[in-house]
C-alpha cells in the first residue's frame, strides 16, 4: 500500500483515480502539495500521518471554520487526533471535487456538522453549527432569543418524524432541495 | 475510502472462465480511456489559476459571470474555427488579394483597405472556384469548391449546431437548478447549505460570515414580525410610486429607441449628401451612431439603479430582476430598430446613394458596433469603478468597497454575443474580433474586480442566476439574431454586384438550385431531393413535428404536477407515522407502568 519513493507509481496512480473522484493531474498536485507539508526527514516515505496543525497551515483551510472537524472526519488514525496520511488526504480533495455525486457531498457534509459525532444533528450541533457560520465577532453573533428561534424553525423544517434531531435522510431532504449546495460544496487545491 | 491490499484480494483474474475475463479486461481499457479523456480535458482548463483566484476572494456569484464568459468563448473559438476552415481558407487560397494602403483608421471603423478582404461578405466569389483544375500550376492544391453552397452551408450548420448546444446546455442547467416548490420555507436550507467553501482568504471568510449573520437576523425578524396588513393610503401610494417608475423607464426607453432611430437616418441622409467630404472625415463620421448607442447602453441602466432605489422593493431578488428586464427591453429596442434600418431602408434604398454592397456595409456596421462596445466597456470600468472607489473612499469617506453588479454585466455579455451572431453572415470573421474581445475583457476585469470592488453583500443564487442568463442567451439573443439572419437568406435580395450570392433572387435559391442540379445530375440521389421536396419545402411537415413536440411537452408538464402531489402525500403518510411511533411508544410505557407493581409484589411474594 505504501510506497518508499517519493513519485508516485503509475499503477498507484491509476489506482487512486479509480478508488476517488480525481483526475490524475489534481492527484499529482495532491502528491506534491502533501509532500511540502511532510518534515524533511520524512519525505521519502508515504505512510507518514500529517498532524492536524500542519495541516491546517494548508491556505485552503486557513481561514475555514469548519477545518477542525474537517480533519476529524477525514482521519483515519486511531488515536482520533485530527491527523491525515495522504490517501485520507486524497479522500478529504476527492469528496470537495468538482465530480463527486451529491450523495456523498452531502453525506460528509453532514459528518462535519455533527459536532459530537452521534450519528444524528441534535440542538447543540445545531447550535455550535450556526455559531461557526456567524463567527466570533460579537456584533454577528446572535443573541440567545434568535438563536432559540432559529433553531426551532430548523427543526420545524427539516425534522420530519419529529424526533428533535435532525437525522442524515432529513438532511439530505433538505440539501436536495437547493441546487447551489454543490457548488459551494467545493475545495480546490 | 476502502484499499484493498491486493494481496488478500478475494478474487483472482485467473479464477474467472475465460469470457468474463475478456469483459472485465474491455471495461478496464475502456474506462482508462474515459479517465485519460478527463484528464485531457482538465489539462484544457482555461484560466484555471486566475478563477481560482477570484472565487477565493468573491464566491461563486462573481465566478458565475467569469464562467459565462468562458463559455462564450468557447461558442466563438467553434464558429471561428468552422468559418476559417470552410471559408476563409478556400477563398484565399484561390484567388488574388489587392494590397490598399493600410491607414489607422480601419482599425475603428473597418471600412477602408479591410472592406475588399476576407473579412467580408463581398469578397467572396461567387462560382465554383477553380472548376478546371488544369488551369496553373501554383492552383494546383486546389480542389473544385462551390463558395456559394460553401457559404449558405457553413453558416446554417454552425447556427444549426449553436442551436442543439445551447438548448443542451439550457436544459441541463434548468434541471440543476429547478426545485419544487417547498411549502415550509428554506430558513434550514439557508443554514446548511449557503457556506461557500471555495472562499479561502481571510478577510473574505469574515465578509461572508457577516453576511450569513445579517441575511439569518433578516430572515428571523421576517418571521417574527406578523404580516402587517398595511393600509389603504400606504397600498395607493406604493401603487404610485411603482406606476411612476415604470412610465419613467419604459418612456425612457422609447425615447431612446425613437431618438436612434432618427439619428442613424439623420446619419444616413448626412452621408448621401455630403460629397465633398473626404474620405476620412465620412469614415470617422460612421463611427457617430455606435458612439451614440453604446452611450445610451452606458447611461440608461444607471437611471434604472436610480428608479429601482426610488422604488424599494421589499425582496431584493425581485429587484435584480426587474432590473434584468428593463435592461433587457432597452437592448432589444434598440437592436430592432438597428436592424429594421439595416434590412429595411439600407436595402430597398431609401437613400439616393444606397450602399453598393450593402452585405459589406451591414458587417462594417456591426464591426463598429462591436468595438464601440468594447470600448464604452472599458471606459465604464475605469469610471464606474476605479474612479468611483476612490471617490467614495476618499471623498465620501466610505469603509466598503463598490459592488460588482453582476446582472449588468452579463447582459453586456449577452448583447456582445447578439451583435457577433449577427454578423456571421457578412462578416465570417467577426467572431475573431469577438474572442480577441472577450480574452482582453476577462483580464481587464479581474485586474479592476481585484483592485476595486467587494464582493456582494445580497445573497446571489448563483445556479437559478446562470439558468436565467443562459434562457436569456438563447432566447431572445440567439433566437433574435437567428430570426433576422434567416429573414435576410429567405426573403431579401442578395446586391448584384458582390457577394457568394450576386445572381440570385434570395440566397436561399443556392440550395434549392443545387438540389435541382443534383436532380439532373445523379439520378440515384433521387430519395434525396424527394426528402427535400416533401420534407423541407413542404410546411405540413414541420407544422406536424412542432405539434408533436407541444405535445411531449405537455405530458411532461403533467407529469410533474403529479410528482409534486406525491410529494407532498408522502410528506403528510411520514408525518402521520410518526405521530403513529409516538403513541404506540406512548401505550407500551402505560403498558409497562402498569405490569411494573404486579411483578414487583409477585418478587415480594416470592
Amino acid at each position: 500500500m505504501g510506497s518508499s519513493a517519493s513519485q508516485l507509481s503509475k499503477e498507484l496512480l491509476s489506482e487512486y483515480q479509480e478508488l476517488t473522484f480525481l483526475t490524475k493531474q489534481e492527484i499529482l498536485l495532491a502528491h506534491c502539495r502533501f509532500k511540502e507539508l511532510l518534515p524533511k526527514e520524512s519525505r521519502n516515505t508515504m505512510d507518514y500521518r500529517v498532524p492536524m496543525e500542519k495541516i491546517l497551515t494548508m491556505p485552503e483551510l486557513k481561514s475555514n471554520p469548519f477545518r477542525q472537524r474537517i480533519c476529524y472526519v477525514f482521519s483515519t488514525s486511531e488515536a482520533k487526533d485530527g491527523s491525515l496520511s495522504f490517501e485520507d488526504f486524497l479522500d478529504f480533495l476527492s469528496v470537495f471535487s468538482d465530480s463527486a455525486t451529491p450523495e456523498i457531498k452531502s453525506h460528509y457534509a453532514f459528518r462535519i456538522f455533527d459536532f459530537d459525532d452521534d450519528g444524528t444533528l441534535d440542538r447543540n450541533d445545531l447550535v455550535k453549527l450556526v455559531n461557526c457560520l456567524t463567527g466570533d465577532a460579537p456584533e454577528t453573533r446572535l443573541s440567545q432569543e434568535e438563536m432559540n428561534q432559529l433553531i426551532g424553525n430548523i427543526l420545524e423544517e427539516s425534522d420530519i418524524d419529529k424526533d428533535g434531531t435532525v437525522n442524515l435522510s432529513e438532511f439530505q431532504h433538505v440539501i436536495s432541495r437547493s441546487p447551489d449546495f454543490v457548488s459551494s460544496f467545493k475545495i480546490v487545491l | 475510502m476502502a484499499f484493498k491490499n491486493k494481496n488478500d484480494s478475494g478474487y483472482s483474474l485467473k479464477q474467472l472462465p475465460c469470457c468474463s475475463q475478456l469483459k472485465y479486461k474491455l471495461i478496464i481499457v475502456f474506462r482508462q480511456i474515459w479517465y485519460t479523456f478527463l484528464s485531457f480535458l482538465h489539462s484544457l482548463q482555461l484560466w484555471h489559476v486566475a478563477l481560482k483566484k477570484l472565487s477565493g476572494r468573491f464566491g461563486t456569484g462573481v465566478l458565475s459571470y467569469f464562467l459565462f464568459l468562458k463559455m462564450l468563448l468557447f461558442f466563438n473559438v467553434f464558429l471561428l474555427f468552422i468559418n476559417i476552415v470552410f471559408l476563409v481558407i478556400p477563398q484565399s487560397l484561390c484567388s488574388q488579394g489587392s494590397v490598399h494602403q493600410f491607414q489607422g483608421l480601419e482599425l475603428l471603423t473597418g471600412a477602408g483597405s479591410f472592406t475588399n478582404t476576407v473579412m467580408y461578405y463581398g469578397y467572396y466569389s461567387n462560382s465554383t472556384l477553380n472548376e478546371n483544375t488544369k488551369s496553373s500550376e501554383n492552383r494546383s492544391l486546389c480542389i473544385p469548391y462551390n463558395m456559394p453552397l460553401a457559404y449558405f452551408f457553413t453558416i446554417g450548420i454552425s447556427y444549426f449546431i449553436t442551436c442543439i448546444i445551447l438548448m443542451y446546455s439550457m436544459s441541463r442547467s434548468f434541471g440543476e437548478s429547478y426545485r419544487v416548490d417547498n411549502p415550509h420555507g428554506d430558513l434550514a436550507m439557508k443554514v446548511f447549505c449557503s457556506w461557500d467553501f471555495k472562499v479561502i482568504k481571510k478577510a473574505s471568510v469574515k465578509l461572508q460570515m457577516e453576511n450569513t449573520s445579517t441575511q439569518l437576523k433578516e430572515l428571523l425578524s421576517e418571521l417574527s414580525r406578523p404580516s402587517c396588513s398595511k393600509s389603504l393610503c400606504h397600498r395607493l401610494m406604493k401603487m404610485a410610486v411603482h406606476t411612476l417608475a415604470w412610465t419613467i423607464s419604459l418612456g425612457s426607453t422609447f425615447g431612446c429607441a425613437l431618438a436612434v432611430h432618427y439619428f442613424s437616418a439623420y446619419m444616413s441622409k448626412n452621408l448621401s449628401k455630403n460629397v465633398q467630404q473626404t474620405t476620412q472625415i465620412k469614415e470617422a463620421s460612421l463611427l457617430a451612431l455606435p458612439v451614440v448607442v453604446s452611450a445610451f447602453n452606458l447611461l440608461m441602466p444607471c437611471l434604472y439603479n436610480a428608479v429601482a432605489w426610488m422604488e424599494q422593493y421589499e425582496l431584493p431578488s425581485m429587484a435584480t430582476y426587474i432590473a434584468i428586464f428593463r435592461n433587457l427591453l432597452l437592448k432589444l429596442f434598440i437592436l430592432g430598430i438597428l436592424c429594421y434600418h439595416w434590412l429595411g431602408t439600407t436595402v430597398s434604398g431609401h437613400n439616393i446613394l444606397k450602399p453598393l454592397c450593402w452585405e459589406t456595409f451591414v458587417g462594417q456596421e456591426l464591426y463598429r458596433f462591436l468595438l464601440m462596445d468594447f470600448i464604452f466597456t472599458i471606459l465604464d470600468t475605469i469610471f464606474g469603478e476605479f474612479v468611483w472607489r476612490i471617490f467614495s473612499q476618499r471623498v465620501l469617506g466610505r469603509q466598503r468597497k463598490p459592488v460588482f453588479d453582476i446582472a449588468r454585466n452579463v447582459l453586456e455579455l449577452i448583447y456582445g454575443q447578439t451583435l457577433a451572431w449577427l454578423g456571421v453572415l457578412f462578416s465570417p470573421l467577426i467572431p475573431a474580433m469577438q474572442i480577441i474581445k472577450l480574452v482582453l475583457l476577462f483580464y481587464i476585469k479581474k485586474t479592476s474586480l481585484m483592485m476595486n470592488c467587494q464582493s456582494p453583500s445580497k445573497p446571489w443564487r448563483a445556479s437559478q442566476m446562470m439558468t436565467i442568463f443562459i434562457t436569456l442567451l438563447c432566447f431572445p439573443s440567439f433566437l433574435g439574431s437567428a430570426v433576422v439572419v434567416t429573414y435576410t437568406i429567405w426573403s431579401i435580395r442578395p446586391s448584384n454586384v458582390c457577394g457568394p450570392f450576386r445572381s440570385l433572387n434570395t440566397i436561399f435559391e443556392s440550395g434549392k438550385i443545387w438540389v435541382r442540379k443534383l436532380e439532373t445530375e445523379n439520378a440515384n440521389l433521387a430519395w434525396f431531393t424527394w426528402i427535400h421536396k416533401y420534407m423541407v419545402e413542404n410546411p405540413f411537415f414541420l407544422f406536424f413535428i412542432a405539434g408533436i413536440l407541444l405535445i411531449i411537452i405537455y405530458f411532461y408538464a403533467q407529469f410533474l404536477d403529479g410528482q409534486r402531489r406525491i410529494i407532498s402525500l408522502l410528506h403528510e403518510q411520514i408525518d402521520n407515522e410518526g405521530k403513529d411511533k409516538k403513541f404506540l411508544i406512548g401505550q407500551l410505557q402505560d403498558i409497562y407502568a402498569r405490569k411494573r407493581p404486579v411483578f414487583g409484589k409477585n418478587g415480594k411474594d416470592n
